[in-house]
């Protein structure tokens, strides 16, 4: 038996007074994402062509490096707030939705700090 | 987790087929979604075969021929019958439209006439839309001021000002474009649906109003309007061909430029 009005659950918790922060920065991601998917497309090619030490030279070369530590911040940050979005949608078990967006958060931040380590690791022997 | 096939009580059942008209010049095939709450069965499809020479233009006339010819059961909302207040709003054949405006020319020659989708239906085509009407009550869709009113005349807009209301005040709330939403179907329990965010707009777009930051307040939230995803089925179902869409859009923005 439930006796809430039905104007008290269209107000439901109210306004939570964020969102347009998360619609603005995956906007600007996706924004930037597009010359620096390009430009990955680029350097996978070239990963193909030359060797270990001429890669790495080349990766250690500070716009090569920039473009490369961009792309991974900018890829990631995307993917974190478009995987939120598809939980939120489609995920109503509040416990389910909550630990599938810990899984995604950590999960992200472990892989950018990964490449974070390994590119430093490239420009420091490079 | 959202769901995606229909629960067991409410899959459609094959339904009565019923007999044409004898001396039928042109038969109309009409298949309608029944369901009485109290069969306590499942839905139904029933197929009604009427003469096209006999019956009105339009679909709404269909149903009505069927209503009064064939079987007063048959429960339908409508009124105008000329696309102003908004009652027979159904799925015809796949798509949300008025009934009332929609010409049977424009199918040829079969119907498939359901509810509006993902709504709870209460009989045949008639939907329960008190959630719907307590997400609109929930804008407060009055103007709201802190100037009061000239004593001498009402509060004065330019026609320039009038004019950012075109296309905004003539939703007539028919719910067609709520409910031809996926987000609206997922999460219509705090999504607050295209419909009423183009009112939202609307308050927020009049010149007269002074509640604007409120108003913006009250929808900045990950659910009652980031649930868009700008697929536009609300745009491309509309049948005053309004764009709730675009107003989505235009608060969005001013959510995004108020802190820039």
């Amino acid at each position: 038996m439930e006796f809430r009005t039905a104007l008290g659950k269209a107000i439901g918790l109210g306004s939570a007074h964020t969102g347009s922060g998360h619609w603005w920065m995956q906007r600007l991601t996706a924004i930037a994402l597009i010359p620096l998917s390009l430009w990955m497309i680029w350097f996978l090619n070239r990963l193909v062509a030359l060797d270990h030490t001429a890669m790495s030279t080349w990766v250690a070369h500070p716009w090569n490096s920039t473009f490369l530590l961009a792309y991974v911040c900018a890829a990631c940050y995307h993917a974190q707030l478009g995987l939120k979005e598809v939980i939120v949608d489609y995920v109503h078990h509040t416990a389910a939705r909550v630990c599938s967006l810990i899984v995604i958060w950590l999960g992200l931040l472990f892989l950018l700090l990964l490449a974070f380590a390994s590119i430093v690791r490239i420009i420091a022997n490079g | 987790m959202v769901q995606f096939n229909l629960p067991p009580h409410s899959r459609i059942k094959p339904g009565k087929t019923w007999p044409a008209p004898q001396d039928a010049k042109r038969l109309l095939t009409v298949r309608v979604y029944r369901w009485d709450p109290e069969d306590h069965d499942n839905p139904r499809l029933d197929t009604f075969l009427i003469d096209r020479e006999q019956c009105g233009a339009m679909v709404l006339d269909a149903l009505i021929r069927i209503k009064n010819q064939i079987d007063p059961s048959l429960t339908f909302r409508r009124s105008c019958r000329e696309g102003v207040c908004g009652s027979c709003a159904m799925n015809i054949n796949g798509r949300n439209a008025l009934a009332c405006t929609k010409a049977i020319e424009d199918y040829g020659d079969t119907l498939t006439i359901h509810p509006l989708p993902h709504q709870s239906v209460l009989k045949d085509l008639v939907t329960d839309m008190t959630l719907f009407y307590a997400q609109y009550a929930s804008i407060q869709p009055w103007l709201k001021t802190l100037t009061p009113a000239p004593s001498d005349r009402e509060r004065l807009q330019s026609p320039e000002e009038r004019a950012l209301l075109d296309d905004l005040y003539d939703c007539i709330l028919c719910a067609c474009c709520s409910t031809a939403c996926p987000s609206y179907w997922w999460n219509s329990d705090r999504y607050l649906g295209p419909a009423t965010l183009l009112q939202a707009y609307r308050w927020i777009a009049d010149s007269r109003d002074e509640a604007t930051g409120e108003r913006l307040d009250a929808l900045e939230d990950p659910f009652k309007l980031y649930r868009c995803h700008t697929i536009m089925n609300c745009t491309d179902t509309c049948p005053k061909g309004l764009n709730p869409a675009k107003a989505i859009a235009e608060i969005k923005k001013l959510l995004a430029l108020r802190q820039e």
